[in-house]
C-alpha cells in the first residue's frame, strides 16, 4: 500500500512515529497525482514550491517537537474557488486565467496554521455553477471509478483526488450539493456545515445566502479533523456564525441506540434509480437493526425546492458576478467606452452556463418579474424552512439517497441543462434551509459505481450528523476503492 | 443589465433554453403563499457591527499589479463620459 492511501488519521500516526517524514509523505502523493493525473484531471495547479516549503516546515517542526495538531504535514487539496496568495486562482473561469490573488482564504489560513500541506488548487465547474464539473473552461475531470463518467460536481476535482489518493482530503464548497454530490459520485465522505460555521472570506461567491465551504475525506473521522479546523468564528465574514462551535468529537462513537432517524418520503422514492434505492433501504435497515427507531416523514416542500433554488441562486450570481468587469483583476478585452469594454469582457470570459445563469437571475430580479419569481421563491424558501423544523420536532436526523443516479457518462446531460440540475433535487433543501449534511459510502451499483447516503441534520446539529455518518460508514463498512489505483504497483 | 454582449444567434439559443428551466422555476408560483413571509437568508441574523477601528488592509502595489491596466496609484479603465 502507497502512504497516498492513508487516512489523516492513520498517516498523522505514522508521521508522529517518525517512520515517515511529511517530505516523505508528500512525495508519496505526488506519485500517485503523477500516476493518475493523466487520466483524471483533477487538478487546475499544483503548488510546487508552497507544498514542498509546507512539509519542510511540518518536519522541522515534528524535529523540534512542535505539533500543530492532526493535519501538521498532511497533503491536501483545496477547491479552486477558494483564493490562496500567489497561487493562480481561476474559479475554473477564463474570466479569472492567470488571477494570482494577493491574500489566502481564511479557510487556506486554518489549515496553513494547522501545519497542512496544499499540494494544488481542484477543477470544479466555472464559479461552482453544475454538477459534473463539464462546465470548468479548463478541463473535463474523470471520474477515478470509470474515467468515461463524471466526478461529479461542482466540487468534482477535490472529490476525485480525495478518491484517487491524490490528497488524504480536501475542501470543496456547496451551494446546492456541490460537495455531497460528487462525494456520493466518487465514493467518498463530503459534508457541508451549517451555514456560518465556516467563514467564506476568500471564496469566490456564487450564491451568498447559500454558499458554505465544507471537507471532503475517506472517513467521517477524518472529515470531523477537516471541518474541526476550519470551523469557528471570522469577523471578516459578516454572515459567519458568532457563537460557539457545535463540538462533535464527544459523541462521535455513541452509535444511534435509541436515535430517531426520519425518511424522507418525497426523496425515497420515485426518480431514484433502483441500485441507488436498494443501498439506500439496506442502510435504513441497517440503522433500525442498530436501534435507531425509523419513521418516514413527508416534507411536501421539497419537491418545490428545485424550482426556488433556481431562482435565487441565479438572481445571487448575478449580482455577485457583476465585480468581474474588466477593471480590478482578470481579463480585459478592449472597448471605445467602460461599456463596451466591460459587456466584449464578460462575453469571451464567461463560458455558456454561467451566462445563462447571469441573464436568468437578471431577468428574475428585474422589475416586474421581481414578485412573481424571486419574491416568490424567497416565500417557497420559508415553507422549506418550516417543514424541516417540522420534521425535526419528530426526528434527530433526517435521510435521503445523495444523488437520485449514480455517475453519468461525460457529455450527457450537458445539452439539456434542466436534467443537469435534476442531480441536485436531494442536496438542494439543506442550502435553502442552512442545515449541515453529510454523503457517507454505502456500496456499489450494478456497474461498480459508488453510492451515497446523505444525513441532514437541524442547524448546528453537527454532534448528531457525525454521529449518524460514522455509525453508517461502520454499518455499511464501504472499503471499494477504484480499481484506477489498485493496480499501483505500491510505493 | 447583464452586460454580457450576446449576438442575435446566441440571444435566440438561450431563449429557448431559459424558456424550459422558467417554466419549471414557474412552478413556484403554484404555491399559495399569501400568508407566509419571505426568507433572504436560512438562519434568523441582524447586522454584524465590529468597532470602527482602521485595520491593516491588502498591499496596495499587490492588489494593482492583479488589474488588467494601472495608473500609479489607481486602477485604469476606459472613459465612463463621452466627450462633448
Amino acid at each position: 500500500m502507497s502512504a497516498a492511501d492513508l487516512t489523516i488519521a492513520a498517516a498523522g500516526a505514522v508521521l508522529r512515529s517518525g517512520d515517515l517524514s511529511a517530505a516523505g509523505l508528500l512525495d508519496a502523493v505526488r506519485r500517485r497525482i503523477a500516476e493518475t493525473e493523466p487520466i483524471v484531471d483533477a487538478f487546475l495547479a499544483m503548488d510546487e514550491t508552497g507544498a514542498d516549503s509546507a512539509a519542510a516546515a511540518a518536519d522541522e517542526a515534528f524535529a523540534a517537537g512542535t505539533d500543530l495538531g492532526p493535519l501538521q504535514g498532511i497533503p491536501l487539496a483545496v477547491k479552486d474557488n477558494m483564493v490562496t496568495r500567489g497561487v493562480e486562482t481561476t474559479a475554473g473561469s477564463q474570466i479569472l486565467a492567470g488571477y494570482r490573488p494577493p491574500y489566502d482564504a481564511t479557510v487556506v489560513e486554518r489549515l496553513r496554521a494547522g501545519g497542512a500541506v496544499i499540494v494544488g488548487k481542484t477543477n470544479l465547474d466555472e464559479f461552482a455553477m453544475g454538477s459534473s464539473t463539464e462546465n470548468s473552461s479548463f478541463k473535463v475531470t474523470h471520474n477515478p471509478w470509470d474515467t468515461n463518467r463524471v466526478p461529479g460536481g461542482s466540487s468534482g476535482g477535490s472529490a476525485a483526488a480525495v478518491a484517487a489518493g491524490s490528497a488524504l482530503g480536501a475542501l470543496g464548497s456547496d451551494t446546492g450539493g456541490s460537495i455531497r454530490q460528487p462525494a456520493s459520485l466518487c465514493g467518498v465522505v463530503g459534508m457541508k456545515p451549517t451555514y456560518g460555521l465556516v467563514s467564506r472570506y476568500g471564496l469566490i461567491a456564487f450564491a451568498s445566502s447559500l454558499d458554505q465551504i465544507g471537507p471532503f475525506a475517506r472517513t467521517v473521522d477524518d472529515a470531523v479533523t477537516l471541518f474541526e479546523t476550519i470551523a469557528g468564528h471570522d469577523p471578516s465574514d459578516a454572515t459567519s456564525y458568532r457563537g460557539d462551535v457545535p463540538q462533535v468529537r464527544a459523541d462521535l462513537e455513541s452509535g444511534v441506540d435509541g436515535l430517531r432517524i426520519g425518511v424522507i418520503g418525497e426523496l425515497a422514492g420515485e426518480g431514484m434509480e433502483p441500485d441507488v434505492l436498494a443501498a439506500f433501504e439496506r442502510t435504513v435497515e441497517l440503522l433500525s437493526g442498530a436501534g435507531a427507531e425509523i419513521k418516514t416523514l413527508s416534507l411536501p416542500s421539497v419537491e418545490h425546492a428545485l424550482s426556488a433554488y433556481y431562482l435565487i441562486a441565479p438572481a445571487e450570481c448575478s449580482a455577485n458576478l457583476a465585480r468581474f468587469d474588466g477593471v480590478r483583476y482578470g481579463l480585459r478585452v478592449d472597448g471605445d467606452n467602460v461599456e463596451q469594454m466591460m459587456a466584449a469582457t464578460r462575453r469571451r470570459g464567461f463560458g455558456p452556463e454561467v451566462t445563462r445563469r447571469v441573464l436568468l437571475g437578471t431577468y428574475a430580479l428585474s422589475a416586474g418579474y421581481y414578485d412573481a419569481f424571486y419574491g416568490q421563491a424567497q416565500k417557497v424558501r420559508t415553507l422549506v424552512i418550516r417543514d424541516f423544523e417540522q420534521a425535526y420536532a419528530e426526528a434527530d436526523v433526517l435521510v435521503s439517497p445523495t444523488s437520485p443516479t449514480t455517475a453519468f457518462c461525460i457529455g450527457d446531460r450537458t445539452e439539456d441543462p434542466l436534467s443537469m440540475y435534476l442531480s441536485d433535487v436531494c442536496t438542494i433543501p439543506s442550502n435553502l434551509a442552512g442545515d449541515p449534511a453529510i454523503s457517507v459510502p454505502v456500496g456499489l451499483d450494478g456497474q461498480g459505481l459508488p453510492i451515497g447516503f446523505q444525513i441532514l441534520a437541524p442547524a448546528l446539529g453537527e454532534p448528531v450528523l457525525f454521529r449518524v455518518a460514522r455509525a453508517v460508514e461502520d454499518l455499511a463498512n464501504f472499503e471499494a476503492r477504484p480499481g484506477l489505483t489498485a493496480g499501483e504497483a505500491g510505493a | 443589465m447583464a452586460r454580457v454582449g450576446l449576438s442575435k444567434d446566441e440571444l435566440e439559443r438561450y431563449q429557448a433554453q431559459l424558456g424550459d428551466i422558467l417554466e419549471h422555476a414557474a412552478r413556484v408560483q403554484a404555491l399559495d403563499t399569501e400568508a407566509v413571509p419571505p426568507s433572504a437568508h436560512s438562519l434568523p441574523m441582524v447586522n454584524a457591527f465590529r468597532p470602527d477601528e482602521v485595520e491593516e488592509t491588502l498591499d496596495r502595489d499587490e492588489v494593482l499589479d492583479a488589474a488588467p491596466m494601472r495608473h500609479g496609484g489607481y486602477f485604469r479603465a476606459p472613459p465612463f463620459l463621452e466627450e462633448s
